[in-house]
């Protein structure tokens, strides 16, 4: 099997780009309709449904951002009322209000395809047998993948996360072909195996979708060698509907976008501006066959860049690059979303008025570090070594239970970090991915 | 009796303790004891000087984090023992210690100690009760 749709992901771009102007035509006239939201925003814009008629008019209509579905939490965004929403899935909601999502009977079905897309990507078919150590439950990852895995008829093994030496014995006894899990996972269960001493010989593995989080080119080398499988990178977020909004194929030069389901732009995020075919910028992503949230402009803050030319698989649909860098200052720290306002409220906690500090991450061993720099000030410091070392644990351990993360929490002298425009540059990524 | 000790705040970074000891030798201020507590990451530098609040007030404006902290100082004979009589003498009254550490005085035949304890005032009635030499504020800064 060589494609999951050939009709859709093949599709000379004439032909897509008529299909995706009709389908934002009509998506554009419900969210109208339905969502108040999205009428107050276009009301203010000065724009009218009528105003958009093809696919060149996106550009005319006003982003969305994540701040707009917390404001609206949480239905406040849904373009269908709840009796026709069939999955609720949410954000951990760290940094404030979980960010809701909700899926309709057809939207679990494009999921589903989207989903089978990106397995076939990797080679699946309905001999595989598909491993998903995602996790299950309000995160989109596990029973994103699980409803494709069944949609191309694969077996599937909905085990979940965590608990790797069982991971590794149902692997080898099950004879699971396609793993599905982050890529600091999959180099944890190699690191494992070679513990227990099962070899990659043991086991049938063909393949791994591996995605939430960045990873870079030796990283796959390493999982490709040490777990015997071509690895391949996903991309999803849950806003846009959960994996499957993007993946690379086995010629491992860009992720696929369905963009019969999805139209994906490039933007400057200063400015604005679309930004043409090639450039780095900021993806933004309008959904066009979503009933239950339907996207409009939506603002990932993820840098990419899109490549139109043709796979030398065949797929005629654009490509995106590896993630590179956020415009936001959130960090992804081993899967984790953190973001440099949850250390200030923790740091808050723990003293009299915030102290300057700085996030430095690292990658050592394939592993990310966090060290958390905490400027000293008169309410923190003490003559006593074993008081200024408690300082350090209560932060280290209110950071654990906020993160679900561990970090290094290391006192500096006042001023030591570096101010930019009387604003502290609070994170700094030396990660090389 | 009680003596102003003050801490500087210390990144494990060289030229760190020399920034300090320039600062104060610049304002005319002169150190009679000092000692250094560290970690992995940090020290704390602990200094008797001869002006505490002129001390705490420079190095404040030069960005140094900086606390001044009440410490009691006594004089215990040179010889061995010396120490250890007055140590008895808290740890019979339960005064725990903090920290500790000595310095040179100008009489050869008197050894020179600073406490950091958790109970000052105590512990100054109970050394001078069994004869235990506690040293004046003003005696210690003009060293």
């Amino acid at each position: 099997m060589e494609y999951w749709n050939r009709i859709y992901e093949c599709m000379p771009r004439e032909e897509l780009t008529r299909i995706q102007s009709e389908r934002l035509i009509q998506t554009v006239k419900r969210v109208y309709h339905n969502v108040p939201h999205y009428r107050e925003k276009m009301q203010k814009a000065g724009i009218e449904p009528g105003d958009i008629q093809s696919l060149d008019d996106l550009k005319k209509l006003p982003f969305t951002y994540k701040q707009d579905l917390r404001d609206t939490y949480p239905y406040g965004m849904f373009a269908v009322p709840l009796t026709e929403i069939v999955r609720i899935h949410a954000s951990s909601g760290t940094t404030g209000k979980p960010t809701v999502v909700g899926y309709t009977r057809r939207d679990i079905d494009t999921w589903a395809e989207v989903t089978a897309r990106t397995l076939v990507c990797a080679g699946a078919n309905k001999d595989s047998v598909v491993q998903i150590a995602y996790g299950y439950g309000l995160f989109t990852g596990g029973l994103g993948i699980h409803y494709g895995a069944e949609r191309i008829g694969a077996s599937v093994i909905p085990i979940s996360g965590g608990n790797t030496k069982r991971q590794i014995q149902i692997m080898k006894d099950f004879g699971s072909t396609i793993l599905a899990c982050t890529p600091s996972y999959a180099l944890y269960m190699a690191e494992e195996m070679e513990a227990m001493g099962i070899k990659k010989e043991d086991l049938k593995l063909k393949a791994g979708v591996f995605g939430a989080e960045p990873w870079s080119e030796q990283m796959r080398e390493e999982i490709e060698r040490r777990l015997g499988v071509l690895a391949i990178d996903i991309y999803g977020l849950s806003e846009v509907i959960g994996p499957g909004v993007a993946s690379e194929c086995k010629f491992k030069c860009g992720m696929h976008i369905p963009e019969d389901h999805f139209i994906p732009e490039i933007i400057d995020p200063d400015t604005e501006e679309v930004l043409p075919p090639g450039s780095t910028g900021e993806l933004v992503f309008t959904t066009i066959t979503k009933e239950g949230l339907p996207l409009i402009r939506y603002r990932t803050r993820d840098i990419s860049s899109l490549k139109y030319d043709i796979c030398e698989c065949g797929r005629t649909c654009v490509r995106m690059s590896k993630v590179t860098g956020r415009t936001d200052d959130m960090l992804i720290i081993r899967g984790v979303n953190v973001f440099p306002s949850q250390i200030e409220s923790v740091l808050l906690e723990v003293g009299d008025t915030a102290p300057h500090y700085q996030l430095v991450v690292k990658r050592v061993d394939n592993l990310d570090v966090l060290e958390i720099l905490v400027e000293i000030n008169q309410s923190l410091f003490s003559d006593e070594v074993k008081k200024l070392e408690t300082v350090e644990k209560k932060i280290r351990s209110a950071i654990e239970s906020v993160l679900g993360i561990s970090a290094k929490v290391t006192l500096v002298e006042p001023k030591t970090i570096e101010r930019s425009e009387g604003k502290a540059k609070r994170v700094i990524d030396l990660r090389k991915i | 009796m009680m003596v102003k000790q003050i801490s500087v705040f210390l990144e494990n970074k060289s030229g760190r303790l020399a920034a300090v000891t320039r600062v104060l030798g610049s304002n005319d201020i002169d150190i009679s004891a000092l000692s250094i507590a560290d970690t992995t990451d940090f020290g704390i530098l602990r200094l008797i000087v001869n002006d505490p609040d002129k001390a705490v007030r420079v190095l404040k404006e030069h960005g140094f984090t900086v606390r001044s902290t009440d410490v009691i100082a006594i004089s215990v004979p040179d010889r061995p023992g010396g120490l250890a009589s007055a140590l008895d003498v808290l740890e019979r009254e339960s005064i725990g210690i903090e920290y500790t550490y000595a310095f040179v005085g100008k009489k050869a035949d008197e050894a020179l100690v600073i406490l950091r304890l958790d109970n000052p005032e105590k512990a100054i009635e109970t050394l001078k009760k069994n004869n235990i030499k506690v040293l004046s504020a003003e005696d210690v800064y003009n060293l």
